[in-house]
């Protein structure tokens, strides 16, 4: 039974919640940040998943029992650099964005204002703009 | 023989190389796109008969071993699969070529399209062939990012509405994902697929079921599985037509291909398995009932590809051979119909110049042939003898039937919602063929490839300003007003 490193726990759950409350906000650029955390607790999760530390996985460096596994590190590289790519996107989408928009706020689905249209009709009007704060 | 297997993917990929090089030449990028499709058709179809023949196909990158190296496996399911797409694939480019050709002329390469196009055929075909959990997630990312660039090629404003939504949700499933293999690797050791139909067994059964409905979240919104279908019919149909058609066809299907492949393989479900018939029943109805209420032939669409992935479900659902069978027959079925429709609707709108039902008639005494055209892949959606969709809902209804009260019950979903998709393309045809023809409506945006825009119901909005997103009221920063990018005509 391998134990676990609680504070590495306890990081990965912070990271998570940061990272998901963050992808729930208006601006663009808060989800941005949330995908950047998120994509961090994801990446310190396969990490942790590798076991406890050990020695560097290099061949002759040190005997094979004591190396830590080199497995969840080769694909935690390749998904930073998955992640890191995809970011740098976003935020082109959302210069693009504050370019043709004046802001970068994500708009409502075109389902929610349909909705909202047909409310205005029956005259609820009041509450729509009662929300805002 | 064994290389052959790595071609689907490497070729494409190559391609996309020598497009990018040669993109100043439009009928280089053409050939290389259309050579490289037919070759990657033929060698699917080399694959699909040697499969059946002798057996699953097996190479292992650069030599090394699984679980450290990489697999790729080529069996029945996987080479069928690609057959399909790859045959898709090839026949949007054609379209989207032909397209093309007419909107700009014989001479405008694009630097951003045929690149983007091969490299998502690359990820399409490493998802089928992988056999390995985090190289599933490669190629999901493969395919994903290409398409995010696909989505949000020529910006307007609607596009990057419709382009946001669809890249923080894809990304947020992505994200998951990597947590799922986290875990798996930390609960097994091993992120092998056939390594892991083994090793799960031994796991305890609370964890085992949290691992395997992880992994329905995660292709539960990569194929668009209510309720995490949101995202498809607000992003799909602001893309141009080949893109929607493409789109449509394969990446919700390579979702379910993942989901098929994860719980048939890792998480084997008892006969009748509940949750998946329950998610089966409201994907099959909510997206049927979506696509009533729709005025925007695209938008219907997408409501009708988002209930019919409830039938495959269904099959899946049942879990036994027939199920499975029935899913499998629906798969190869879906992928080349909606396909279809999608293409058939960008011909549509490309005559009304709208995408607006009301707005559109009498287009059978314009152009029978358009209304052929529709006919024959509206009818085998909604699965009229003797269509392939007929039998692809025969398979699954016979599966269901025999499989107990509840998966009957949910059969009788199946032919409901069987009727619904007939009677939402039956309003399509009222709507748009019969009645009086009337005048195309002029295009607003000639640079444009979308050849309308996607003004039914969010530019009215827009213009109001009043539902637009309560964002509109209270946005930071100076607003600064809404540029409208000049392209030339080429990109």
């Amino acid at each position: 039974m391998i134990t676990l490193n609680l504070s590495m726990t306890l990081v990965v759950g912070v990271l998570y919640a940061v990272g998901f409350y963050l992808l729930l906000q208006r601006s663009l650029m808060r989800v941005l940040l949330g995908i950047v955390v998120l994509g961090h607790g994801a990446n310190l999760l396969l990490q942790l998943a590798g076991g406890p530390p050990g020695r560097a996985p290099v061949v002759g460096g040190a005997p094979v029992a004591e190396f830590t596994d080199p497995l969840p590190q080769a694909l935690a590289l390749t998904a930073i650099v998955i992640t890191f790519a995809l970011t740098t996107f976003l935020l082109a989408l959302g210069y693009r964005s504050w370019v043709l928009l004046g802001h970068d706020e994500v708009q409502d689905d075109v389902e929610d204002r349909r909705i909202a249209r047909q409310d205005r009709s029956t005259g609820s009007m009041a509450d729509d703009d009662a929300g805002v704060p | 023989m064994n290389t052959l297997v790595t071609l689907p993917v490497l070729l494409p990929m190559l391609g996309a190389g020598l497009t990018v090089v040669g993109s100043r030449s439009a009928t280089l990028q053409r050939v290389i796109g259309i050579v490289v499709l037919t070759t990657v058709a033929v060698l699917a179809a080399v694959l699909l008969a040697v499969a059946d023949a002798t057996g699953p196909i097996v190479i292992e990158m650069g030599g090394w071993a699984p679980p450290v190296g990489i697999a790729l496996v080529a069996d029945r399911l996987a080479a069928l699969l690609l057959l399909v797409s790859t045959l898709v694939t090839l026949a949007v480019l054609v379209y989207s070529i032909d397209q093309r050709i007419a909107d700009y002329g014989r001479e405008t390469p694009s630097t951003t399209f045929h690149p983007m196009y091969l490299l998502l055929c690359a990820g399409v075909s490493l998802a089928y062939l992988t056999g390995d959990l985090f190289t599933l997630f490669v190629a999901f990312e493969v395919m994903l990012a290409s398409s995010y660039v696909l989505i949000t090629r020529r910006t307007n404003a609607s596009r990057i509405r419709s382009g946001m939504t669809y890249v923080t949700v894809s990304l947020t499933s992505s994200l998951l994902f990597l947590t799922t293999v986290a875990l798996v690797y930390a609960a097994t050791g091993t992120v092998n697929l056939a390594d892991l139909a083994g090793r799960v067994g031994e796991l305890p059964a609370g964890l085992r079921t949290l691992l395997g409905l992880l992994v329905v979240v995660v292709f539960g919104i990569k194929a668009a599985i209510v309720p995490l279908h949101f995202w498809l019919p607000d992003s799909y149909p602001n893309a141009p037509a080949p893109v929607t058609a493409l789109f449509a066809g394969l990446l919700t299907k390579v979702g379910i291909y993942a989901l098929l492949r994860t719980q048939t393989l890792i998480f084997p479900q008892g006969q009748g398995w509940t949750l998946m018939l329950c998610l089966a029943a409201g994907t099959m109805i909510i997206g049927a009932l979506g696509a009533l209420a729709q005025n925007d032939l695209n938008r219907l669409l997408s409501f009708l590809l988002v209930s019919h992935i409830g039938f495959m479900l269904f099959g899946l659902a049942v879990f036994d051979i027939d199920g499975i069978a029935g899913t499998l027959l629906y798969v190869v079925h879906h992928i080349t119909v909606q396909a279809c429709l999608f293409l058939v609707s960008g011909l549509i709108t490309r005559r009304t110049g709208t995408v607006a039902l009301d707005q559109m008639g009498g287009l059978a005494q314009v152009s029978p042939a358009l209304a052929v055209l529709f006919a024959v892949p509206a009818l085998t959606l909604a699965g009229l003898p003797p269509t392939s969709g007929f039998v692809a809902k025969l398979a699954l209804l016979q599966a269901g039937a025999g499989a107990g009260v509840a998966t009957s019950a949910v059969a009788g979903v199946v032919i409901l919602s069987s009727l619904l998709t007939l009677y939402a393309l039956t309003r399509v045809w009222v709507r748009v063929f019969w009645g009086e023809p009337r005048p195309p409506l002029p295009d607003p945006d000639p640079t444009d490839d979308l050849v309308v825009g996607y003004r039914v119901d969010t530019e009215a909005d827009d213009r109001g300003g009043r539902f637009a997103g309560r964002g509109q009221h209270r946005h930071r920063g100076a607003r600064r007003p809404a540029v409208r990018d000049h392209h030339p005509r080429r990109h």
